[in-house]
């Protein structure tokens, strides 16, 4: 099968209003492999694989696609039914399930089995069941998808792609929702559908996965392909170098390397930081900033979405929630903060003299006025509204602050606060009257990151505080979330990326099942220890 | 984008400006073509000349004083139960029943009206009269806003079932208890009658046009201050927007959805002092039908923006009003066509206009090739969204959006 091209995209040009998003990509890729496009959020890649599944048509450029292992013919500006009708599939970042049917119903929409004038939905349960055997990719076919997890939803969107005859699988950042088992078993039915002829191409910017799973690279910035080559004549430095476009510091480093190897090993940045936090530590009694006590959150289906969970995290301390995406982190999130009720137990945040106040029964706004900052795990459904300009967002959830008496909105103060919280948190481009919408995913993290560090704060809950940002802006985020837990902040950490959450905390615990079944300090905590854990292999004793 | 300048951040800035311009303005307009030429073709089978009929229909209206009179007139009350509408919209929620609160504030208003002894002050009168209607609409609006916020009915369903319930029971109490006789209307108010704009000046003799629309057009300006310039319009739009993301933002949404009901409620009701205090003294059966239904219409056109609702209010009323000036020559239902047409073209044309326009500016700006980092598809990213389609250029979005799902 090696030599033949698949796919090749020249020139490839496409605008969005006054943003370039490919100015001249090219991408050639070789039936039977797979191959990664790298490049930081926003240099393109996106929208260079939309326009090879024909979602959008190019402003410039050809695109070639050999369609069913035949001689490349010119497809450009083709439509997503002929990319699907020719074998090419993308499965995309967001999930495009229809939450209130069964997983086999959704495979087959769209090309529904018919017995007479009804659904044969026995038939599909078995094609598709056939199908997740073969491929490796299990799930239920009767369950609802509204009941899956990220990581089940995503194997439905493979399935959905494979099961409309994809050869030529496009994955949009497809380990962003998933825990590290859950990565090992994803690149096992990546490398047995190339083994099965099949193409494979994999939009990513964690090097560490470029390494591991890819044979062929191609690098992307700023809208242009800066490189292309052999994953074995590569390292996760020269990537990494051309992915940014020049030499990166260490700690970006530090993290490459550290994913590379597997091992978590802490950030460079990170000791200098240590030294101060114990400093900071021997100097003060640890102190309970914010205490969870027995915290039960009831679920209409399962047992519950969180059993009987108590921990505390004192000041100046990260404490970080690992843990397979759907065991519960969202809801004790959200029952923490005051989204959510709990059923039972109890809630304290710390005031600043350390006084505990039980708030169980606040309201989100008092529970936010008393030093609870949080950063939400979704900043496009909470985090932001969108259609607001970046300096509305950078008030969101404090906007009483900025009202007077008759509850008028103080302009000249709310402008001052934008400006003050873009130039503090660097937030690109510089223009507080931008929609939120128009920023990059980077940027718009940046947005809630200033707003909720950038005030009074004494407890932060930070829910995947870097996902699909890029490398710089991970490498920044990290940075204040060490320099808070510095400052003696308490700081919960949740992430479904376990590099992150042992690059950062100072102990470590596994969510599984509603329950924290394991929690280590983080100097002792590895993958090799946690991994099980949270695939409940260890059983849910906590 | 990081070498962007002070001066570039103006320019854009001019430019976003320039944008929200072109897309509040020109797509309304592309409607108001399609729909005169709609209008032609029909005038035309009614072996009419165009010309003849828009000459006479712009003179029976803007044309002379009875007529532009009336058009106010009409204006006013489409004004109240457009803001209604549009309030509500902006909050998420689809008020249907601005026909019931216009009813019910003109009642309670008229029933406050009868109550007072003759000697009341003019100005006490009226202010009680117009706190009455704002009372009457408001708690009819108050009902579908506390049912959704507390049980998660839905406004839609809610607020057309009251249309029925309200008006019947109206009906009832005028036709059983307090109707003149041989009459479907109540006794005359003889408190705290609003002044008709014709004694002010001669441009609006004869009409029935009054100092309500005044108070329309306060309303209007306070809706925008409301919705645009205080934190409970924030939170408001907030909800509209992103209810998940205004929960996070410490907003009561359930709070939000009831209090901007009972607004919305209480907006249509003082619509009924157009009628019942400026116009006839008395409430009488009927006496807006359709009005409630048009602001739905008016809202829509003026995109649910204040300014814009008092502009669609102005040509819908221009319409109903021409529909009579230009009866002789084609039926006047020929008007009511032509106002459906409008809405249909409205709903249609936005979205494409608005697409034609972002093509445009494209090309343009492929010429200026300003690199400004990455743009994320903005489309909410919930897993498993249905019909989660990206859009191919979001562009800067408007600040009038049209609610294309509902909640």
């Amino acid at each position: 099968m090696s030599g033949t091209t698949a796919v090749r995209m020249t020139g490839v040009v496409k605008r969005f209003g006054p943003v370039v998003a490919n100015a001249g990509a090219e991408l050639e890729v070789a039936t039977g492999e797979i191959h990664a496009l790298v490049g930081e959020n926003g240099a393109g890649k996106s929208t260079l694989m939309r326009v090879l599944a024909g979602m959008y048509g190019p402003d410039a450029g050809s695109v070639e696609v050999a369609i069913g292992g035949g001689a490349l013919r010119d497809v450009t500006g083709w439509s997503t039914r002929d990319a699907i009708d020719a074998g090419v599939g993308m499965v995309h970042q967001h999930f495009m399930l229809v939450p209130t049917l069964t997983v086999a119903e959704n495979l087959i929409l769209g090309r529904e089995l018919r017995r007479g004038f009804s659904l044969d939905l026995t038939a599909a349960e078995r094609e598709v069941r056939a199908l997740t055997e073969h491929t490796g990719l299990k799930v239920d076919p009767a369950r609802l998808v509204s009941d899956l997890s990220v990581g089940e939803a995503q194997r439905v969107e493979i399935l959905k792609t494979l099961y409309r005859g994809a050869k030529i699988l496009i994955l949009d950042e497809p380990t962003a929702v998933l825990s590290p088992p859950e990565v090992v078993e994803l690149w096992k039915v990546l490398r047995r559908l190339r083994d099965d002829g099949g193409t494979v191409i994999l939009i990513t910017h964690k090097l560490d996965e470029v390494i591991e799973i890819s044979e062929t690279i191609t690098v992307m910035r700023a809208g242009r392909t800066v490189g292309r080559m052999k994953t074995t004549d590569s390292t996760p430095r020269t990537i990494a170098k051309m992915m940014v476009g020049r030499e990166v510091s260490l700690a970006i480093d530090g993290v490459a390397v550290g994913r590379e190897a597997g091992s978590g090993k802490r950030e460079a940045g990170a000791a200098d930081s240590e030294q101060r936090a114990a400093a900071l530590r021997s100097s003060r009694l640890p102190l309970p900033t914010l205490r969870v006590e027995n915290l039960t959150v009831a679920s209409s289906r399962k047992p519950n979405e969180v059993d009987n969970v108590s921990f505390t995290v004192a000041r100046g301390e990260i404490l970080g929630i690992a843990g397979v995406e759907g065991n519960g982190q969202t809801e004790l999130i959200e029952a923490i903060t005051g989204l959510r009720a709990a059923s039972s137990g109890t809630i304290s945040i710390a005031d600043a003299s350390g006084a505990l106040h039980d708030v169980t029964t606040r309201d989100v706004r008092t529970r936010a006025d008393s030093g609870l900052s949080h950063i939400p795990e979704d900043r496009h459904r909470r985090g932001l509204v969108l259609e607001y300009s970046v300096a509305d967002n950078l008030i969101l959830g404090q906007q009483h602050r900025f009202a007077g008496a008759a509850g008028v909105l103080d302009h000249a103060r709310v402008a001052a606060n934008a400006a003050s919280r873009i130039k503090t948190f660097d937030i690109r481009p510089p223009d507080e009257s931008l929609p939120s919408r128009a920023l990059s995913g980077g940027n718009q993290q940046k947005i809630v990151i200033a707003r909720e560090m950038g005030r009074d704060f004494t407890v932060l809950i930070a829910a995947q505080p870097t996902r699909g940002v890029d490398v710089g802006a991970i490498e920044f985020i990290h940075d204040q979330l060490r320099r808070a837990r510095d400052d003696g902040k308490a700081i919960l950490l949740v992430s479904a990326d376990l590099v992150e959450i042992l690059a950062l905390s100072d102990l470590v615990t596994v969510m599984y099942g509603g329950r924290m079944v394991v929690t280590l300090p983080g100097s002792d905590a590895t993958t090799e220890i946690l991994g099980p854990y949270m695939t409940g292999a260890h059983g849910t004793a906590a | 984008m990081t070498t962007a300048s002070i001066d570039s951040a103006a320019s854009d800035r001019r430019q976003r400006w320039r944008t929200h311009i072109e897309e509040s303005i020109l797509p309304p307009l592309v409607a108001l073509v399609i729909a005169a030429v709609v209008g032609d073709i029909l005038i035309i089978i009614f072996g009419q000349s165009p010309g003849e009929v828009y000459r006479q229909l712009l003179e029976g209206t803007w044309g002379n004083a009875y007529g532009f009179g009336q058009v106010i007139y009409k204006a006013t009350t489409l004004t109240f139960t457009g803001l209604a509408v549009a309030l509500g919209i902006r909050a998420g929620l689809f008020n249907i029943g601005a026909e019931s609160q216009l009813a019910s504030g003109g009642f309670l208003a008229a029933l406050v009206g009868l109550a007072m002894p003759a000697s009341t002050p003019t100005v006490i009168a009226i202010l009680v009269c117009m706190i009455a209607a704002a009372l009457g609409g408001g708690v009819v609006g108050a009902i579908p806003g506390a049912l959704k916020a507390r049980f998660g009915a839905s406004e839609v369903i809610v607020t057309i079932m009251l249309n029925f319930i309200v008006l019947a029971l109206l009906n009832y109490i005028v036709a059983a208890h307090i109707h003149v006789a041989e009459t479907l209307h109540t006794p005359e108010i003889r408190v705290g009658a609003l002044p008709r704009l014709a004694a002010i000046s001669a441009t609006f003799s004869g009409s029935a046009a009054n100092t309500t629309f005044l108070l329309a057009l306060a309303v209007a300006a306070a809706a925008w201050w409301y919705l645009f310039r205080t934190r409970p319009g924030y939170e408001l739009r907030a909800v509209g927007l992103q209810p998940e993301a205004a929960e996070y933002g410490g907003v009561r949404v359930g709070a939000v959805w009831a209090r901007t009901m009972m607004l919305s409620g209480a907006i249509a009701g003082l619509g009924g002092l157009n009628y019942v205090l400026g116009y006839k003294h008395y409430y009488e059966e009927g006496f807006g039908t359709g009005s409630g239904f048009l602001g739905i219409a008016v809202a829509l056109v003026g995109r649910n923006h204040p300014v814009g609702v008092v502009i669609a209010a102005l040509l819908f009323a221009t319409l109903s009003q021409g529909g009579l000036a230009v009866n002789a020559l084609v039926p006047k239902q020929m008007v009511d066509v032509l106002t459906a047409v409008v809405i249909i073209a409205v709903a249609t044309a936005v979205p494409e206009v608005r697409r034609a326009l972002a093509a445009s500016r494209r090309r343009e700006a492929g010429t200026r090739n300003r690199e400004n980092g990455n743009r994320e598809s903005g489309v909410g990213n919930r897993p498993a969204e249905v019909g989660h389609v990206e859009i191919a250029n979001p562009g800067p979005s408007s600040q009038f959006p049209i609610p294309t799902s509902r909640p």
